[in-house]
């Protein structure tokens, strides 16, 4: 039971950001994803995800939001050292998934930030390795790690509480509790004398409070101008993942031309 | 021989006017840059900045093109009085989303750093939206059309990698797929987001 908890608490706050719902309609939609050489991702059990949405919708309004705005009143170096603290023990899965990519290069880099930052930054508070001209990289968890090995996404679905997920990246989020998030290990999985769950659980609330602290706006802005905000949210998310699994910073699949061939 | 250097002449100068005509993508985004933040910082009342964004729109955004980008494959099917309607629609809608969307913002910095042409037909125009004590900086790339390059126009914009326009076709095409593929019932959303 405490097992399953921990579970619930990691994938919540692994996909915090995509937190936001509408209801109604019925169905299976296939969502498009080019980069994916075509292939469609299905929206299984639409209605019932839709269901789920609104109600995380619903949570988020009454208190993450909340929660959020209150954090952005703290003084920008309190929330900057919150940021980096949590950026630099995100470095525990980045690395090994580095490493998995074969992105050898950014496992050393990612490693000597985390070494530095954790002892010069006082436990990642400063970014000194940045300093140093150790440039900050891009995140990688389990679910880029099988998208680059070529698993596709399977149905796109909405958890309660934890938001929109694929079957690839819901089982990408359970290897951080099978022993490939380090942190993880040291906090709940392990007894140690340093580090409780309770750490844990905080990085994890506190991080997905970090992330909609700093998109409130955009937030809003989507609420305000979406006439279907499900399916906003839906393709944003799909697009980000394939974009974090390509690693291209500046370019996405609408960069190919073929979208807009027809239109020409 | 007169004759020749005379038509060499007039064809070089006529060479020369059209490119001196021709406009610089990143050019476009830098002159509409500006005079959106001169419109949010000024102190015009709200409805009178909406007025004036607007008009920057009509100017530099292919509003046609991405309403019809946005209809996917579902412009196959429809009859040339929908798309008439639909255009319609759709220009009151870009417009009413695009500047609500702006007007919240009071002092937009955004910085063009590069731009890379794609083909004779697109041109990428890479910028920054500076961070504030708020949030961090943003990625913002505009997908230019520049099929006709005296008179770029915005196609896209796609933000921290997420296009708004590929967005938007997929909202519109779930709104049809979950209405039995019934193209009126995205005209009634667009109706209904209208007069809200």
């Amino acid at each position: 039971m405490k097992r399953l908890f921990s579970i619930i608490i990691i994938i919540v706050f692994s996909q915090f950001q995509y937190l936001n719902a509408i209801a109604d309609s019925d169905g299976e939609v296939e969502v498009s994803s080019k980069e994916n050489n075509n292939k469609e991702v299905k929206d299984c059990f639409e209605s019932v995800n839709r269901g789920i949405f609104a109600f995380n919708q619903g949570l988020d309004k009454i208190i993450f939001k909340p929660l959020s705005k209150g954090y952005r009143k703290l003084p920008q170096p309190v929330r900057s050292g919150t940021s980096n603290v949590l950026s630099n023990l995100g470095n525990v899965v980045t690395i090994p998934n580095n490493i998995l990519q074969g992105q050898i290069k950014d496992a050393g880099i990612n490693s000597f930030r985390l070494i530095v930052n954790s002892t010069l930054g006082i436990a990642g508070i400063f970014d000194v390795a940045s300093y140093y001209g150790l440039k900050k990289r891009d995140k990688e968890d389990y679910g880029q790690t099988f998208g680059t090995w070529g698993v596709g996404e399977g149905c796109y679905f909405v958890l309660p509480v934890l938001g929109p997920t694929t079957v690839r990246d819901s089982v990408g989020s359970l290897v951080n509790v099978l022993g490939g998030d380090a942190w993880y290990n040291v906090t709940v999985a392990n007894d140690t004398q340093y580090f409780n769950e309770a750490d844990y659980y905080l990085s994890r609330v506190t991080s997905g409070i970090d992330f909609r602290a700093k998109n409130l706006e955009s937030f809003n802005s989507l609420e305000k101008t979406s006439i279907d905000l499900y399916a906003s949210i839906r393709s944003l998310y799909l697009q980000d993942r394939q974009r974090k699994i390509k690693n291209i910073d500046e370019e996405t699949e609408t960069m190919s031309d073929d979208d807009w061939e027809e239109i020409d | 021989m007169k004759r020749l250097k005379l038509v060499l002449v007039i064809f070089i100068s006529f060479l020369l006017n059209s490119l001196s005509h021709a406009k610089d993508p990143s050019e476009l985004i830098n002159g509409i840059v500006n005079e959106a933040a001169l419109i949010l910082k000024s102190t015009d009342p709200v409805e009178s900045k909406i007025i004036k964004l607007n008009d920057i729109a009509e100017r530099s955004v292919d509003i046609s093109g991405i309403g019809m980008y946005a209809l996917g494959k579902h412009k196959k099917s429809m009859s040339e009085d929908e798309k008439t309607k639909y255009k319609k629609l759709f220009k009151s809608y870009f417009l009413k989303s695009f500047s609500s969307r702006l007007v919240d913002y009071t002092d937009p910095k955004i910085n063009v750093v590069s731009q890379k042409k794609i083909n004779e037909k697109y041109t990428i125009v890479n910028s920054i939206l500076e961070a504030t004590s708020k949030r961090p900086q943003v990625k913002i790339d505009w997908r230019i059309y520049t099929k006709n390059p005296d008179k770029p126009l915005i196609r896209d914009l796609i933000v921290e990698g997420l296009s708004l326009a590929r967005t938007q076709k997929e909202e519109f095409n779930s709104i049809i797929q979950n209405n039995d593929g019934n193209i009126n019932s995205l005209f009634k959303t667009l109706e209904e987001f209208l007069i809200k």
